[in-house]
């Protein structure tokens, strides 16, 4: 019996093995679902299985399997709330059962009362229900055509492994391979060029200083000679010192620099759900400031401790041929050190872990009151903001300490332990002096050697910490750099040339986490077509256009443009054809001039100027002092929010796009403004797909067609006369603002109104 | 059965939900109860919301109720509430975000998927909220009762 032919074979593996369900000759498994949970919320393993003719389901509490034949009248509801979903098979009277799993198992459950409703449709209809799409077996993703794994779930697996985040750089390094093999030879050369004085004083010591105390005259020629070599030495020493500090430091800089515009341009590519999680205070340290700490880490830290490991490897070699007895007294406490760094190595690197998403913290208290600073002063609660803020810099301030703690204690024991080792060789070197195995000399060089060998390990055990900061910093970085966009680009984008504008939309569902914000909308939009999406704060207005322009991708169904999925779509080639008016407009720091021309900046004048006349612009923008070349944004000249708005009307307009989206465009102006921006939106809808999402109605008088929708789904759609009309949602809501929100008569009544204008 | 404080009776229907009728006669009601401060568990803040998300009672403290009705919320929240609390991490399947945790629970014993530091959220000094991957909350009540091993691996996510 092949796998594929076994009626069980679809079964998650824990399932298929123990207690198979009782199936009947020629039924097999149409449908299951793995269930997490009991009815009483506990975690608890269980299934459902859906045959040709039954539901089965078992659980862990109760051994075997209970079984609801099918039958005219009964339905599978799914629900979720918190994280949990509830299937609750029900029929025309009651509840016959209710079954509970975690949201991880949501798209089984969607995959298994999809076949549920085929199997009862064909039942009715006395049919046999086509069978879903193989599916991936953990995530019920549909596998594509031929495929065995699914792209879905190998894409969320985590990485367990990542390995050691610093080694990871080499992809920054791999261009600059020649500079920095260069740079390895030379800081060779000048570690040996180092060592070479030290190894002078035992013939000075031997042949001219000791014979001089033993009564013989001073052989200046051999000191000469012997002084020369030290003065040559450290003059060669000097230039190549320099010169590999120069040249590694050049190529760190550049490593430093690739990996801060990389991790910004991978940023960039990311979806909007990326930025609404991470907050801007916490991105703007790990591209500044990690980055800046990576390359000082590569340019310093990092190339002396090469040179460390290089002069320790050589002085031991020295240390052997002179003398391997003395050496070995020599470098004896060498392994206890090491221990030693080994020994605080992890423990300060989870401080500095630590130290680092504190600072973050800071940075994020900034970044949250300072933007927010007039509703701070507004309700007077700056003694609370600083108070906040001491809090994170208390914890930040509590976190170092303890890391200094340790930290403290490192340093002199290593110094410590730099005495202990001179004192070793002091006692052996005499004791050896005294038996004539050595020289003086000898004994010279050797503390000559190790002085500067301890100083090194000193040294050397600070790259402990900088190590560890560096790679807390490097790891940060990759975390940006590991993310993978939740709107994906396609391998093989449909190529589009001018769109038309027809938009498709079939059971698009969407939620933020837990919250179902979308539940199947189903919208044909024409080309030309201007839509009004009305509806209460949290309908879905604001996310479906967010789907529309693909900020988010759908979770289930889709929307196409033209006939083709956007998914399919490359996402700049899409976009360009999209226009999006905020209700905020964001003007970036630049002439007004470049504000417009900021989504097609090869727009010549002439361009920029028709695009402010269409979007009357034109006018106030010549009152600014500087007319076009007035400097806006955040530092420049101050603008009201119907110029902006206005502004922000001609940037949509001069990329000419087939789409258009209008989200809430006029609701942060007052009614006078407002009217300002409509001639100017007037003018820009003309001809476009437009989708407009406004909560003020009045804003929508031109649509074609108004789309109510209520929490996630369309509930009415048609022109505002026959909403009126029939009474419905949109009544209700044309009544609420008609009553409440508006003074009368100044955009409520809007039929009465455009009677009065025209 | 009707107390001055909640003028309405719960009973339940045959799919299982929740009716709320009006003891002065009004008409009778589908409804969820929904607690107002989910995470505030000292709480007791619990509204009655309809079908259309409107809302129909509101109970200020459980012990208002009387008792048969007390039992009904008591019982429809237990099925509605899904927030384990997390008294052990047995086991995390790396340091490195994300991760995959396997805890002890006031629930049982789960996995956690944890996709960034940052899903850990702090609502007070001792009270932390962990979002998993798959949207569920999980709760650590007092970071202080938690055991020394689990305190140590949390530790390095914070």
């Amino acid at each position: 019996m092949t796998a594929a032919s076994h009626p069980l074979s679809s079964l998650p593996d824990a399932w298929r093995g123990q207690a198979a369900p009782p199936l009947a000759e020629g039924e097999t498994v149409c449908a299951w679902l793995e269930l997490d949970l009991d009815t009483e919320l506990r975690y608890a393993r269980g299934a459902l299985v859906l045959t040709e003719t039954r539901l089965l389901a078992a659980s862990a509490d109760a051994p075997g399997w209970r079984d609801w034949p099918l039958r005219e009248g009964m339905r599978l509801a799914l629900s979720d709330h918190a994280g949990v979903v509830a299937a609750e098979l029900v029929d025309a009277r009651a509840r016959l059962a209710l079954w509970r799993t975690t949201m991880a198992h949501h798209a089984g459950a969607v995959r298994l009362a999809d076949q549920f409703e085929r199997q009862l449709a064909a039942l009715t209809q006395g049919g046999v229900a086509a069978r879903l799409a193989p599916a991936c077996p953990r995530c019920h993703a549909p596998l594509p055509e031929g495929e065995q794994d699914c792209p879905a779930c190998e894409a969320e697996a985590p990485v367990e492994n990542r390995g050691w985040a610093l080694l990871r750089l080499r992809r920054f390094a791999r261009p600059y391979r020649g500079k920095l093999l260069l740079g390895f030879i030379l800081t060779v050369l000048s570690t040996a060029a180092t060592l070479v004085p030290p190894y002078l004083t035992m013939p000075l010591m031997d042949d001219v200083l000791i014979p001089f105390q033993n009564g013989k005259p001073i052989d200046y020629d051999l000191a000469a000679l012997y002084l020369s070599g030290l003065l040559g030495a450290a003059l060669v020493a000097w230039v190549l010192g320099w010169s590999r500090t120069y040249i590694l430091a050049w190529v760190s800089e550049r490593i430093g620099a690739d990996l801060r515009t990389s991790a910004y341009e991978h940023l960039q590519q990311l979806s909007l759900e990326y930025f609404g999680g991470k907050r801007t205070g916490d991105l703007m340290a790990r591209i500044g400031n990690e980055t800046d700490r990576i390359c000082v880490f590569l340019s310093l830290h990092l190339l002396d401790f090469a040179t460390d490991v290089l002069m320790i490897l050589m002085t031991a070699g020295i240390l052997v041929s002179i003398d391997p007895w003395l050496a070995l007294a020599t470098l004896l406490p060498l392994p206890f050190i090491a221990w030693l760094i080994h020994l605080v190595r992890d423990k300060l690197r989870h401080g500095f872990e630590k130290v680092d998403r504190n600072w973050a913290e800071i940075t994020n208290v900034l970044a949250d009151t300072i933007p927010g600073i007039r509703v701070v002063k507004a309700f007077a609660q700056e003694k609370r903001e600083v108070a906040r803020f001491r809090e994170a810099n208390n914890h930040n301030l509590a976190v170092n300490d303890k890391v200094n703690t340790t930290w403290s204690m490192f340093s002199p024991t290593v110094i410590l332990l730099t005495e202990v080792g001179l004192l070793v060789v002091w006692i052996f070197g005499i004791w050896q002096i005294a038996n004539h195995h050595i020289s003086v000399g000898v004994l010279a060089a050797f503390l000559a050697y190790i002085s500067r060998f301890y100083l090194r390990l000193d040294s050397m055990s600070r790259i402990v910490s900088v190590t560890q900061k560096a790679a807390a910093g490097a790891k940060r970085i990759f975390d940006i750099l590991d993310r993978v966009s939740s709107v994906p680009e396609p391998a093989h984008p449909v190529p589009i040339g001018g769109l038309e504008g027809r938009i498709q939309i079939r059971e698009a569902t969407f939620r933020y986490g837990t919250r179902a914000v979308l539940r199947g909308i189903d919208l044909d939009i024409q080309p030309g077509e201007m839509i009004g999406l009305v509806g209460h704060s949290g309908s879905g207005k604001s996310t479906l256009v967010n789907l529309i322009c693909r900020f988010y991708d759908v979770a289930q169904g889709s929307i196409k443009v033209d006939g083709v999925d956007i998914r399919a779509l490359s996402i700049p080639g899409y976009r360009r054809n999209i226009g999006v008016v905020l209700q905020e407009p964001f003007l970036f720091f630049g002439t007004v001039a470049e504000n417009i021309a900021y989504g097609k900046p090869e727009a010549t004048r002439e361009e920029i100027v028709a695009a402010a006349r269409a979007a009357h612009a034109h006018e106030f923008i010549l009152r600014l002092p500087h007319g076009y070349d007035s400097l806006v944004g955040e530092r420049g000249q101050a603008l009201s929010g119907g110029e902006r708005q206005r502004i922000s009307i001609a940037r949509a307009l001069l990329i000419d796009p087939r789409i258009l989206i209008l989200d809430e465009a006029t609701s942060s102006v007052d009614t006078s403004t407002e009217q300002e921006i409509q001639k100017a939106l007037d003018n820009l809808v003309q001809g476009r797909t437009t989708i407009a999402v406004a909560h003020r109605l009045s804003t929508l008088r031109r649509a074609d067609r108004l789309v109510v929708l209520d929490r996630g789904r369309i509930v009415e759609q048609g022109r505002h006369e026959d909403l009126i009309a029939k009474g419905g949602a949109y009544y209700r809501l044309h009544q609420a603002q008609t009553r409440q929100l508006d003074p009368p008569g100044s955009d409520s009544t809007w039929d009465g109104d455009d009677e009065e204008q025209a | 059965m009707s107390s001055t404080f909640f003028p309405y009776t719960l009973s339940r229907n045959a799919y299982g939900r929740l009716i709320c009728t009006p003891t002065d006669g009004g008409p009778a009601e589908e409804v969820t109860p929904v607690r107002a401060f989910p995470i505030d568990t000292e709480s007791e803040d619990i509204s009655l919301v309809g079908p259309g998300g409107h809302e129909v009672a509101w109970i200020s403290r459980l012990a208002d109720l009387p008792p048969e009705a007390r039992e009904m919320v008591r019982e429809e929240l237990g099925h509605r509430e899904f927030m384990p609390e997390i008294q052990r991490i047995v086991q995390v399947a790396s340091y490195v975000t994300p991760t995959t945790w396997t805890v002890r629970t006031s629930r049982g014993e789960a996995r956690l998927w944890l996709k960034s530091e940052q899903d850990i959220r702090r609502i007070s000094q001792s009270k932390l909220l962990i979002s998993d991957g798959h949207g569920i909350h999980f709760l650590i009540r007092d970071l202080e009762r938690l055991d020394r091993a689990s305190r140590r691996i949390l530790d390095r996510f914070l």
